[in-house]
């Protein structure tokens, strides 16, 4: 059977063409979920001009520079403070934080509570791939107990952050983690956080094949993949506490774990200036914020 | 008309050989074993996979959403 024409991938328009191949690993993660994320802004129809996508440093930082989306690559750990900027500037816009467990939870860890504590109106995705990857495989605050990396040879000996927990108990209105196995989940849950208002997070288990994996001798990327399918157990609504990973043998617990309503640090703002000001303030980004 | 297997529709795949990194993954998740590692490379050096038997494609696009290099896109098309 003969077929002349051929259709072009959907997720090309979302890409810097011109900058491909990128410079991510063979079998990395973070591919597999900017090509969720591609397809979730696709879903959700939302118009492009009014998307911002703010990344820190580090492998996944690189997610700003290869999405042909107005993007901003900031400072090391610095992502959420600049979207927290931007999206008070401009209520109109919907801002993803789009970076790495290195730049969110360790160096930027401090400013991550926080906005979850406000509830700010930003979506945070975070790639999870359990150490430093670009600077050259260091240990993580997520990195596996016992494990190798470059800064503990012998063992990491600290207890990884269990991140879904660390921002639901700061007050996080959306909390989900899925696996670069779970790819149509994933894009479900994007969506879904596309369109909640206030602070969503997202945590993505990715493989990093090269230093990580190849340092502890787990296999290739399709090992790991395969360790996500067996492992993986989808408890949605659970509670936050009992789904930390602290062993790379523990079984992986994935699925939306919170999903709720709560004020905005900008309706909570207006309410407080227009009983302070009366009739004299204008409202803020009440239409769209 | 129809296909040989009574399907309405074939399963197509369009591989982009020049972007990939031969993670192998698209090989791995494929559920009927349509696409296979080649034996060739490409400029880069990586083998690069390969649409060796379209007969078992169905077009769940699963190589396409798994894809880290953005290389292969897997698609329905209607048999007129």
């Amino acid at each position: 059977m003969s077929v002349t024409t051929y259709r072009e991938n959907p997720v090309e328009q979302f890409l810097r063409t011109d900058r491909m191949p990128h410079i991510w690993c063979p079998g990395c993660g973070i591919g597999t979920s900017v090509n969720c994320f591609a397809r979730a802004v696709l879903e959700c129809g939302i118009p492009l001009d009014k998307l911002a996508i703010v990344s820190g440093i580090g492998c996944t930082g690189r997610v700003a520079g290869y999405l042909r989306l107005d993007s901003f690559h900031t400072t090391h750990g610095r992502a959420i403070p600049f979207a927290t900027g931007l999206k008070l500037a401009n209520p109109e816009l919907s801002v993803v934080v789009y970076s790495g467990d290195g730049d969110l939870a360790a160096i930027g860890g401090n400013h991550l509570i926080h906005a979850a504590r406000r509830n700010m109106d930003i979506k945070v995705i975070c790639v999870n791939n359990f150490n430093y990857g670009m600077t050259g495989g260091q240990v993580a605050p997520t990195t596996h107990f016992g494990r190798l990396a470059t800064t503990t040879p012998y063992g990491s000996p600290e207890i990884p952050f269990n991140l879904p927990h660390l921002v639901a108990s700061c007050g996080a209105v959306f909390v989900a983690r899925w696996t670069t196995y779970h790819v149509v989940q994933l894009q479900r849950s994007m969506v879904k956080a596309l369109k909640k208002k206030g602070f969503a997070f997202i945590e993505v288990l990715a493989p990093c094949p090269t230093l990580y994996m190849r340092r502890n001798r787990l296999g290739s990327s399709v090992d790991m993949m395969k360790l996500f399918k067996e492992k993986s157990v989808v408890k949605h609504g659970i509670d936050t506490k009992e789904v930390a990973i602290t062993n790379y043998e523990d079984p992986i617990i994935v699925g939306e774990f919170v999903d709720t309503e709560r004020p905005t640090w900008l309706d909570n703002y207006n309410e407080i200036m227009k009983k302070r000001l009366g009739d004299k303030y204008v409202p803020w980004g009440v239409n769209n914020g | 008309m129809s296909t040989s297997t009574g399907r309405k529709f074939i399963g197509l795949v369009v591989i982009n050989s020049e972007r990939c990194k031969g993670c192998e993954i698209c090989v791995s998740f494929c559920p009927t074993g349509a696409i296979v590692m080649s034996r060739d490379f490409n400029s880069k050096g990586y083998h690069y996979p390969e649409f060796k038997h379209p007969e078992k494609c169905t077009g769940c696009g699963l190589c396409g959403l798994y894809c880290p290099d953005f290389a292969i896109y897997g698609y329905r098309e209607k048999v007129e």
